[in-house]
């Protein structure tokens, strides 16, 4: 399972913050061709991100590019040329319905075809943007197996229900249907970007927030906010060590050939076992809370 | 790929370079490259540019780089946006491209 | 035969011994009420540069507290080649861009020699290319004051900008319109020269206190408009960051520090003048607080940051030779535990006690760093001098631990080399390099890297690192250089570590 608590938010067409963001180790990087792109720049920011794609430095680490709609001028010539980069992820802004995902698809799968590389390895996530979206989300987190993940979208969304952004009130719904969908649809669910990057303490609190909800993890617009996340993300040390004892637990009774894992006498099922296997995994990556 | 007109690529902010294409009078290929790195990478910049327009099959035209300490990945993309641009061509190919 | 024949009679060998010739025959100004009390102020600057009898081929000196902001270097040298002199060496405690000027004035043979511990700008620009006869002398902090005491440098007038002082001279920087904080650098000159010419945009009445520069060592004051600009200080060098890089570089640097056995109730510390080193202090508050412990003294270039953790309690004193910002300044005249200290206290190898020798951690900035660990602060990776070494090679030789933060590569330039441009610090003196793309320790530091390795910190080879800058850039062509030398880096005892070379036109 791999960990994607932090998506870094690149402009595609700033050439310094793409040659060095790859430091700042996020769990993805997600090149923009959308909103960060004016539309004079479209075809410059394009074959920037496709040379930064093929670039060593971004081997280690999970590439995303959210290409313009379909409907654009510009949707398919981004995904011509991000999947033939071999970019990890694409990720379709806009998504309103299942038929969104379904016609992404079938040109990944011409482009995979006509450019020589495996048929499904170019995985998708959607971001939800709109009313409909959000009513929709449990079809289009169902729509393909190349689904990884979808996202919220806060701008766009808030201004289809006719309100702002504010305590996060504004969200609330949307946040709950969208994660539901996710869980239901056993895909990644992630949360929308928090834009004042110099409110380290308002962040934090949102992060509390929906973490707690229970996404997996969150859409970030600035390299500092990546430190802050992952540390909030850590378990602390008692959390550790308890999914140690956990984990342990459920290998003696593996070992033992046991159907039932038991600690400290109190009987343990799959999702309690599950919940230790993430909790190691982040604190392998991150350490523990600070 | 024929340049048919003039056209600009990239910025001058550091790690980027600035790229203008224009056609030239006498059909002959001109490549001028200024560099704030010239002394330690002017012959690597020199090569990745002259690739990058062979593959595109750029033969007459005068390219000027202005160059901020680009890495090739961005000289490349900045000297095919703006080859591309000076050639009118809308639909790329991108084997020609990598 | 009166008493004193009687004496030299009896006494040939105090023979030489004059009768008494009245109470004012050795100081005639006590006569006159008038010089009595001013005799110290010159009516210009050209009227104390003719009583100090300035002549070609002489030694002057400068300070540079106000950095980017100094408006005296220039000035008077202006004005000693209106006036005509030439063949003077430059002694200054170092130069910036501000002082491209100086171009003119050493085409013209006003100036033919230069000590400084750095250059900026199209100066250091004209240098690198060849505009001077003599090679620079470039020194370190510490090791300027070693020339001076060795006697290679004899100043014959200094003439030191000061933020304020009385009419006799005695002056401090932490008062006036244009304070500037520390007066560190000043007060050696102060010490060596022979004589000592102080210009001020502030006269203020008699004793001004606090003293840093005592009426004993003053010659002559001359008010001028304005001796600097305090708000341009820290315009370059002393920048407060919010580059995620830098931040990052900063973050690491802290592991770095709490784990490397020297993070210890009553450690001692100095962060250099770079952004990354700066920022460092911002971390540094949390772990301290974390582990409840707090440092004995802060060292060297003073900064905001630093005065912040002071302020809280967690800084006990600071030792202040360059006060990098007007929050330093102003510390450095609020707060009793915030101690002005000369360069010879701070840094000078043959002094009888610095501060330096103390100092556990010290973050110092790199412009390139090779696989052995030697730093360059001096030269950029084109040949051309663009930096300064400070008190670089200084701390780094006396400081338990040394730590040297830069990002891994600069646009397309490599920090992590084959072999520096240019030596000023030995990697003998190095212990950890911090960078955006790994952590390396020195070899010769196993006990460290045995530490941060236990606390889980990713510790690379310092090949690797190197390795993994070429791979993002491509290999640098080696610079071409001519034979003529323009650089002797003088390391802090006064041999000579290397030479800079004239770059290839």
């Amino acid at each position: 399972m791999k960990l994607r608590r932090s998506m870094l938010f690149l402009p595609g067409a700033n050439a310094a913050m793409l040659s060095t963001a790859f430091v700042y180790k996020p769990d993805s990087i997600m090149f923009d061709l959308e909103d960060a792109v004016s539309l004079r720049e479209k075809d410059a920011a394009r074959l920037l991100v496709f040379h930064a794609l093929q670039n060593p430095a971004y081997r280690d680490i999970e590439t995303v590019v959210r290409i313009n709609p379909l409907n654009t001028p510009f949707g398919l010539d981004d995904l011509e040329a991000v999947v033939r980069a071999g970019v990890d992820v694409v990720r379709l802004p806009k998504t309103d319905s299942a038929e969104d995902v379904w016609q992404l698809e079938k040109e990944v799968e011409r482009i995979e075809r006509a450019g020589g590389r495996e048929v499904g390895s170019t995985r998708l996530m959607a971001a939800i943007e709109s009313a409909s979206g959000v009513v929709n989300a449990l079809s289009i987190a169902k729509a393909s197996p190349r689904l990884i993940g979808i996202a919220l979208a806060g701008f766009d969304y808030v201004m289809d229900m006719q309100t702002e952004r504010g305590d996060g009130t504004e969200l609330f719904y949307a946040r709950c249907a969208v994660l539901h969908a996710a869980r239901a649809a056993g895909i990644d669910a992630f949360d929308v970007v928090y834009s004042d990057v110099n409110d380290e303490e308002g962040f934090l609190r949102e992060v509390e927030l929906i973490k707690r909800l229970g996404f997996n993890g969150k859409s970030l617009i600035n390299p500092r906010q990546i430190e802050l996340l992952h540390n909030a993300y850590a378990p602390t040390e008692e959390e550790v060590e308890y999914a140690g004892r956990v984990i342990a637990a459920a290998e003696a009774a593996e070992r033992d050939g046991l159907g039932v894992i038991a600690l400290n006498g109190k009987m343990i099922d799959a999702p309690i076992v599950n919940h230790a296997r993430r909790t190691l995994q982040r604190a392998q990556a991150s350490g523990t809370r600070q | 790929m024929q340049i048919l007109k003039q056209a600009i690529a990239g910025t001058l902010e550091s790690s980027d370079l600035m790229v203008k294409v224009a056609p030239s009078a006498d059909d002959a290929l001109e490549v001028i490259v200024h560099s704030e790195v010239i002394k330690q990478f002017g012959a690597q910049i020199r090569k990745v540019v002259d690739d990058t327009l062979r593959q595109l099959d750029v033969r007459a035209g005068s390219i000027v780089i202005e160059d901020k300490g680009a890495l090739d990945c961005v000289i490349r993309a900045r000297v095919q946006t703006a080859v591309l641009r000076a050639a009118d061509a809308s639909q790329p190919n991108w084997e020609k491209l990598s | 035969m009166n008493a004193l024949e009687q004496l030299h009679g009896q006494f040939p060998d105090l023979a030489h011994l004059r009768p008494f010739a009245g109470a004012h025959a050795a100081s005639p100004h006590l006569a006159d009420p008038e010089r009595k009390a001013h005799r110290k102020l010159a009516a210009s600057l050209e009227d104390a540069i003719a009583k100090t009898g300035l002549k070609n081929g002489m030694t002057i000196s400068f300070h540079h507290a106000f950095r980017e902001g100094d408006k005296v270097i220039n000035l008077v040298v202006d004005t000693l080649a209106r006036l005509g002199l030439r063949d003077l060496t430059l002694a200054t405690s170092s130069l910036l861009n501000v002082n491209a000027p100086l171009i003119e004035h050493i085409k013209n043979g006003v100036i033919t020699q230069i000590y400084t511990s750095g250059m900026r700008g199209k100066l250091a620009e004209a240098i690198s290319n060849g505009l001077m006869e003599r090679p620079v002398q470039i020194h370190s902090h510490g090791g300027r004051v070693h020339l001076l005491q060795s006697g290679e440098l004899n100043i014959d007038v200094a003439f030191l900008g000061v933020p304020c002082c009385d009419e006799f001279g005695n002056a401090n920087g932490a008062h006036g319109k244009s304070r500037c904080g520390s007066l560190g650098y000043a007060k050696v000159d102060a010490q060596f020269a022979r004589q000592v010419v102080l210009l001020t945009d502030e006269i203020v009445g008699f004793p001004n206190v606090p003293v840093s520069i005592s009426q004993d060592r003053v010659d002559y004051i001359v008010k001028i408009d304005e001796v600097g600009d305090p708000s341009r200080i820290s315009v370059g060098a002393a920048r407060v960051t919010s580059n995620p890089r830098e931040l990052m570089i900063a973050r690491f640097a802290c592991d770095v520090i709490e784990h490397s056995g020297y993070f210890n109730q009553g450690f001692s510390l100095q962060t250099g003048s770079g952004a990354a080193s700066t920022a460092a202090t911002r971390f540094l508050e949390h772990r301290m607080l974390k582990k409840g412990i707090t440092a004995s003294y802060a060292l060297g270039g003073i900064t905001g940051s630093i005065v912040d953790l002071h302020k809280k309690g967690l800084i006990e004193t600071l030792i202040d030779t360059q006060s990098f910002d007007t929050v330093a300044a102003e510390s450095l005249a609020e707060s009793p535990r915030h101690l002005e200290v000369s360069t010879n206290e701070y840094a000078n190898p043959s002094s009888k006690g610095t501060y330096c020798d103390r100092v556990d951690v010290v973050i110092l900035s790199a412009l390139e760093i090779d696989c052995d660990f030697n730093v360059n602060v001096i030269t950029g990776s084109d040949g051309v001098m663009r930096g300064a070494s400070g008190g670089h090679c200084d701390v780094a030789a006396a400081s338990n631990l040394t730590i040297v933060v830069a990002p891994l590569i600069r646009s397309r330039i490599p920090t992590v080399v084959r072999r520096v441009t240019t030596i000023v610090t030995p990697g003998e003196s190095i212990d950890v390099l911090v960078t955006d793309h790994g952590i390396a320790v020195n070899p010769a530091r196993p006990e460290v890297a045995e530490r941060l390795r236990a606390a889980g910190l990713p510790l690379m080879d310092i090949d690797a690192l190197y390795q993994r800058a070429v791979s993002l850039t491509g290999e640098p062509q080696p610079i071409a250089f001519t034979d003529k030398i323009v650089g002797v880096i003088r390391y802090r005892d006064g041999s000579v570590i290397d030479v800079v070379r004239q770059v290839q036109p």
